[in-house]
């Protein structure tokens, strides 16, 4: 199945809701009265893009006149290009530039952090990179073995320690390997940490900083994981992470469930941060590019 | 942002600083603004739209505190509506563990939510407090040592885990570990399983056939907090396949206003157990719905300030009547002041049936003997009195009650009756000073008026200790032949 065509189906649900409340009383070509706002407004906030954001966007389609009327394939196409064009300015592709090239993965727990970067890691690999991974979650159980597993399974050399190690040390270490061993690409892993834990985002900060020891420039991308179910706490997410590590980039997981990530659109209006790529399955090859389109067109249903 | 919101309700509502009930349009009002509050909180839009329809049902026509603003009034009530919906009035319900051993526990939940973690603070909590003997086992085989994370829990935790054997399917894995909880004599298994999809029919089938082979005493859904609009998709897609038998809330220490809990509890109808505040193996916590329900409204201050208006008031009132008292006075005003705490507090016939002992009186009014509307028109001819005349009512001359009549749409006669009942309370308040001990006799009926907290603890006016209850329990106290259970004179009055 294509990205796609699971990002369709998983955004179905969504669709589908946006169809039932438009359809309930759309029949035929009708003015874009309040009613049918309102409405419009709900299913954008039943869709995790907060009640501002949907207002906003509900404004604008009040704004356009749709005097003559329009039928339920125009709302759709109309709150997607109204999506679109917030996205759009967003969909940024994670482009390697230097060697190596070290990019940071945070995030709070569970948002798919080791899973994300065994999915980097496989798609820098088919890209024709060289690529190391460093497994800087000494503090999850397992959380070494599971990304150990992970480089054995995409073919890539790990570097790590011990659980309850010094992760800032790992990660200097493996900047260290990865410039004398003429790496492209090293990702490092670190713990799930709630943003409201000062002395963890402390810990994170420091490790950013040892980072930069060997080469100033790195890390050269902080990416924030982001877990789609996540309503609008994703928000605070961003900008703490920001403060603390400089967040240079987003990815956004599991939208090949019911959640349709609507809080990217929030995020995207309010700190602009590109977004990289989505997780769309549990599979290796489940992580595709974000495109604006695409994401917009499936949060409205409308037809491409 | 939760700043601007109370802020903003507090404008709104500056103009509307009326007292007496909430109208329609305060609560319409203010309740757009919670809706808001609630979806920044994470409510899904389906549980929002129900809860605000309720919550302003019964807002409507409730009593504003003196002090605080409607819209400050809606807000508590809002709140009080939350704790309620979060199961805060209930007893917590144990775990049922006691049950021929082992007790099957299964955990389920999306990739992430923090099942395992749970299961390992789970299993350490009914270790250490419940005193059980404990057995964890991991049916985890979709994510890459998920299983072994487990183990090393059970390490740390000195909890025991099913040995892992490579190659067994969930099921297989389930139905071992309840054979080996069996063989070996723990009380409890928990079984925590893979993190699924919603969306995932093969996983949730998956699900439904190890809950069926293990027949679990509990299946808890583990969510976390964070959850977003989702929450009624997961809630819903798992309470469909098996049978919820309760929530576990992660995530709780982060900064997130945990709207999810209100959406997981609406959608499952199972109660919310456990709420998971930390890292460490013990922080894992007995839900409490009352600190959830401030945080999801975000307006915590609003809701103290509340309260403690609230508590001000009847403390105000017990003291300013006990002041008086002390002394022996007691004008008209105090007279009407007791009037409208008992028209406050739904009338006569509502006061009645509350108050115990007063089953004559209610009888009285049932069969018509005294008119309910009597205490309309008794406030009416008070607020008829100037200021003079209702502290020292004795300067009412007969040209001066034929006024007073005029102007209340009532006869001299009422008039008269108003000031023998004034007479009569009067004279108890100054025997009563006579007898000393005020202060503790005081305490003693704040006792009893406070002892009706509704569930609108926010609407307290009728029920401090100046109330009229407290009256009728003075008059009670003397046993006067006529006071019987209702303020002196008042008998009088409602004879035709």
């Amino acid at each position: 199945m294509s990205w796609l065509g699971k990002l369709t189906q998983g955004l179905a649900k969504s669709t589908k809701r946006l169809a039932d409340n438009i359809t309930g009383l759309a029949t035929g070509t009708l003015p874009l009265d309040d009613e049918r706002l309102d409405e419009i407004e709900e299913a954008l906030i039943a869709a995790d893009l907060g009640p501002a954001v949907a207002g906003r966007i509900r404004e604008r389609l009040a704004d356009q006149k749709f005097a003559k009327g329009i039928d339920e394939a125009g709302i759709r196409t109309v709150v997607a290009e109204e999506v679109e064009k917030v996205l759009a300015p967003v969909a940024l592709p994670l482009a390697i530039t230097r060697r190596p090239q070290v990019v940071l993965v945070v995030g709070v727990n569970g948002s798919g952090k080791t899973t994300t970067i065994a999915k980097l890691a496989r798609l820098f690999k088919a890209d024709g990179k060289s690529v190391m991974l460093a497994a800087g979650d000494t503090f999850r159980a397992a959380a070494i073995a599971q990304l150990k597993i992970w480089a054995d399974r995409v073919g890539v050399p790990i570097i790590s320690g011990e659980q309850g190690g010094d992760a800032a040390g790992l990660a200097f270490d493996a900047v260290k390997r990865a410039m004398d061993e003429g790496i492209d690409v090293l990702i490092i892993d670190t713990a799930g940490r709630l943003q409201n834990k000062a002395g963890l985002m402390d810990e994170l900060a420091k490790m950013k900083r040892v980072i930069g020891k060997l080469d100033p420039s790195a890390p050269h991308d902080v990416l924030l994981v982001l877990d789609a179910t996540t309503g609008q706490n994703a928000l605070s997410q961003i900008e703490v992470f920001s403060q603390v590590a400089g967040v240079t980039g987003l990815v956004m997981t599991k939208l090949d469930g019911s959640a349709r990530g609507g809080m990217l659109v929030a995020a995207a209006e309010k700190y602009r941060l590109p977004i990289h790529a989505i997780g769309v399955g549990e599979g290796m090859d489940d992580l595709q590019p974000f495109d604006a389109g695409e994401f917009a067109r499936a949060l409205a249903g409308a037809e491409d | 942002m939760f700043d601007s919101l109370s802020e903003q309700l507090g404008g709104i509502f500056e103009r509307l600083r009326g007292r007496g009930a909430l109208t329609e349009i305060d609560v319409r009002a203010a309740m757009r603004e919670v809706r808001v509050a609630l979806l920044e909180a994470d409510v899904a839009l389906a549980v929002v739209k129900d809860f605000i329809e309720n919550a302003t049902q019964r807002a409507i026509g409730a009593e504003v505190i003196k002090s605080v603003t409607p819209g400050q009034q809606v807000v508590k009530i809002v709140n009080d509506c939350l704790v309620e919906l979060l199961g805060g009035e209930e007893e917590p319900i144990p775990l049922k563990i006691a049950v021929t051993p082992p007790a099957v526990v299964m955990m389920v939940g999306l990739q992430g939510s923090g099942k395992t973690t749970s299961s390992a603070k789970l299993a350490s909590w009914l270790s250490t407090r419940e005193r059980k003997k404990v057995m964890m086992a991991s049916l985890d085989v979709a994510r890459p040592a998920a299983q072994e994370q487990l183990r090393v829990l059970g390490e740390q935790t000195g909890i025991a885990t099913l040995p892992i054997i490579a190659g067994q399917t969930p099921v297989q894995i389930a139905e071992r570990a309840r054979q080996s909880a069996k063989l070996q004599g723990f009380d409890v298994v928990v079984l925590d399983t893979a993190g699924r999809l919603g969306v995932d029919e093969a996983l949730m089938a998956e699900m439904a056939a190890i809950a069926s082979a293990t027949t679990p005493d509990e299946i808890l859904l583990v969510v976390d907090s964070l959850t977003g609009q989702d929450a009624v998709n997961v809630a819903a897609a798992f309470k469909e396949r098996v049978a919820l038998t309760g929530v576990i809330l992660t995530r709780m220490d982060g900064d997130a206003r945990g709207g999810a809990a209100l959406s997981m509890r609406s959608v499952t109808g199972a109660p919310i157990r456990f709420a998971g505040v930390g890292e460490k193996l013990d922080a894992l916590e007995l839900f409490d719905a009352r600190r959830v329900a401030g945080r999801i409204l975000g307006m915590g201050d609003i809701v103290g300030l509340v309260e403690k208006a609230a508590a001000n008031f009847e403390a105000d009132q017990a003291e300013k009547m006990a002041e008086k008292l002390a002394k022996g006075q007691f004008d008209m005003d105090d007279l009407r002041q007791q009037l409208a705490q008992m028209k406050k507090m739904g009338g006569l016939s509502g006061l009645a049936a509350m108050m115990p002992g007063m089953g004559a009186a209610k009888k009285a009014m049932d069969s018509g003997a005294v008119n309910p509307k009597m205490l309309d028109r008794m406030e009416a001819i008070i607020l008829s009195m100037t200021m003079k005349e209702r502290t020292k009512p004795e300067i009412l001359t007969a040209k001066r009650k034929i006024r007073i009549a005029n102007g209340s749409g009532t006869t001299v006669q009422d008039v008269n009756k108003v000031l023998k009942m004034h007479q009569e309370m009067a004279n108890v308040m100054k025997r009563l000073k006579k007898m000393g001990g005020m202060k503790g006799m005081m305490k003693m009926l704040a006792g009893m008026g406070g002892g009706m907290p509704g569930p609108e603890g926010a609407a307290p006016g009728g029920e401090g200790p100046g109330g009229a209850i407290d009256l009728g329990a003075v008059g009670r106290m003397f046993g006067r032949p006529g006071m019987g259970s209702l303020p002196p004179g008042f008998n009088k009055f409602g004879r035709k």
